[in-house]
């Protein structure tokens, strides 16, 4: 296999990336799962219809929303310029623009482990006792781990596959915001790099693959630790 | 004595509650047929749903009232519930089962010890197990013991037997009982079977299509229903001493003795007893087939429908048989007569 030094560093900036934006969307994707499963509230299916959007826009619509709001003169864009934070055209840009793609994957996987949990047991917990901030940190987070696994997987594969938002948002800048599929993209445009494609691409899939054992292996002992 | 006052409205959909009652009482049994509206109820008054209107005291505190603006969390009111599937967490052993509501509640209420509560339930050699490989019955006996070191003011059990099978229900039942004994906790006993509300129960609230009916005990209710149930007025007696007789059992019924077919080795057990299994005899036969012939006194009658129930004294212990008015009439029967009541041995129904 051929890799050259940028290629490594293609490789560890996909991985901080797809690893950034899965730990910083868990706490908001579980709190969303839980307000969609267990809150009744108004405008409920406004909020599901938004958080599904990114599963069904092409990612580069996503990419270019997020350039207009984030970029100089967008309205969050031209807050953080205000406190010298840039965003645009950072490893940071490449992060929201993963997070952003990969949160109804992350969301849905939750919800399907929060909705498989049975109501009576939420009812004998508060009837225990339990405010519902303890229930959910006592019963439902620990009963939809599952569902956090999965989905927490799904969207790191995600991540790592991450192209057309983050191709506009943060752009292709070798050693800066340059990951995997940006660096494939890149050899694909010239005829001579073939084989190092075909490295880039082998990576891709052994990573992919990695991950999807690690995945199974967890569910299953956390499985086997229930019954 | 607890207290509990209730006055609600609630709508489901097509379905309506409304309730209006006064619960007073250690051991009181809510009845009504599956979708009568029992277990709305139960989720009225501890709190997990809330009323549309109306008010809801215990022990003269409001827990729920539209009218003051009160409606007390579910997790304050301390009214704990024994569900008809045990509802354990499946990601804690019994231990952190047994736990988990005795940790959340105050201090000064842990009135209820661990070690008590594990000797009384017998569950000291489930406490390191996880819960899913427990049986039914062990599950429901963890479920009681969770629910009860939650040291509530008002324990709900609703339908906790529905799931069990028959010979478990009634072995669980004198674990249920001596929650109320033991520890002194309040309970409603919710249930559409008869033989568990005389059992578990005093004074019952009757639930009919949403809507309460005048208070009752298990005994008139036993006997309201008796021309409608296809098992009559069923008598529960406790029969002890059982010893070999020609290949039955013959057992001690107070000062009696009675010969039943099939028994169980224990000292005590509880059987049951259709009210259309007993004949009775002006005079006493010279010869019949049935093992069991009892001379007793009428002591009481009753109606129900177009049947006759007689309450009978076998040397001071309670029977009721249940007659057509038309025997009634030809056998001249009064309270005060003597009558001969014959059963035969296979009658007898063991429960525990």
């Amino acid at each position: 296999m051929l890799l050259t030094p940028e290629d490594i560093v293609s490789i560890g900036m996909s991985m901080k990336v797809a690893l950034t934006a899965t730990a910083l969307s868990l706490p908001f994707g579980f709190a969303v799962a839980w307000l969609i499963v267990f809150k009744p509230f108004k405008g409920k299916v406004l909020l599901e219809v938004f958080v599904n959007l990114p599963l069904t826009l092409p990612p580069v619509v996503i990419g270019y929303f997020l350039l207009l709001t984030l970029g100089k003169n967008g309205w969050i864009g031209h807050l953080l310029a205000a406190s010298g934070i840039r965003i645009i055209f950072s490893w940071k840009a490449a992060v929201i623009a993963s997070a952003t793609v990969g949160f109804p994957l992350l969301v849905r996987s939750i919800r399907l482990g929060m909705e498989s949990i049975d109501q009576q047991l939420i009812e004998a917990s508060r009837s225990l006792g339990a405010h519902w901030y303890d229930t959910l940190l006592t019963i439902i987070l620990p009963l939809s781990l599952r569902g956090i696994l999965a989905g927490s997987s799904l969207m790191f594969a995600r991540s790592l596959g991450e192209f057309g938002a983050t191709i506009i948002v943060a752009g292709n800048i070798p050693g800066v915001t340059q990951t995997i599929p940006l660096a494939i993209y890149d050899y694909a445009s010239s005829p001579s790099s073939t084989a190092m494609a075909l490295s880039l691409c082998m990576v891709s899939v052994i990573i992919s693959v990695v991950v999807l054992f690690l995945h199974e292996l967890l569910s299953r002992k956390l499985h086997r630790g229930r019954a | 004595m607890m207290m509990l006052h209730i006055d609600i409205e609630k709508k489901l959909g097509n379905f309506s509650l409304q309730v209006k009652t006064d619960i007073a009482g250690e051991r009181t049994g809510i009845f009504g047929e599956s979708g009568s509206g029992k277990s709305t109820l139960v989720h009225l008054i501890s709190g997990l749903i809330e009323p549309d209107k109306g008010e809801i005291m215990l022990d003269g505190e409001y827990l729920f009232s539209s009218r003051k603006k009160i409606n007390m969390a579910a997790e304050r009111r301390r009214i704990a519930i024994v569900f008809q599937q045990a509802m354990l967490f499946p990601h804690m052993d019994v231990k952190a089962n047994l736990m988990y509501g005795y940790k959340r509640c105050r201090p000064e209420n842990r009135l209820i010890k661990a070690e008590a509560l594990v000797d009384l339930l017998q569950l000291q050699p489930l406490l390191g197990r996880g819960v899913e490989n427990l049986s039914g019955g062990e599950k429901q006996r963890v479920a009681l013991g969770r629910a009860v070191l939650a040291n509530p003011r008002l324990l709900l059990m609703d339908e906790p037997l529905s799931a069990l099978d028959d010979a478990l229900r009634f072995q669980i039942i004198p674990y249920l009982r001596s929650v109320g004994e033991k520890f002194g906790i309040p309970y409603l006993f919710i249930s559409h079977s008869l033989t568990e509300m005389q059992l578990m129960t005093d004074h019952i609230l009757e639930i009919k299509n949403g809507r309460s009916l005048d208070g009752t005990t298990p005994e008139q209710l036993a006997r309201k229903r008796m021309a409608q149930s296809p098992n009559g007025y069923l008598n529960l007696l406790r029969l002890s001493s059982p010893r070999h007789e020609h290949g039955l059992l013959a057992y001690q019924w107070g000062k009696n003795s009675l010969l039943v077919s099939a028994g169980e080795p224990a000292e005590e057990s509880l059987f049951e007893l259709s009210s259309r299994e007993i004949i009775l005899f002006k005079k006493h036969p010279e010869a019949i087939s049935a093992r069991n012939l009892l001379e007793c006194t009428v002591t009481e009658m009753f109606e129900s429908d177009s049947r006759i129930g007689i309450v009978l004294s076998v040397n001071g212990e309670k029977l009721v048989a249940e007659i057509v008015r038309s025997a009634s009439e030809e056998l001249n029967i009064t309270p005060g007569s003597t009558l001969f009541a014959a059963i035969k041995a296979s009658s007898f129904r063991v429960l525990a």
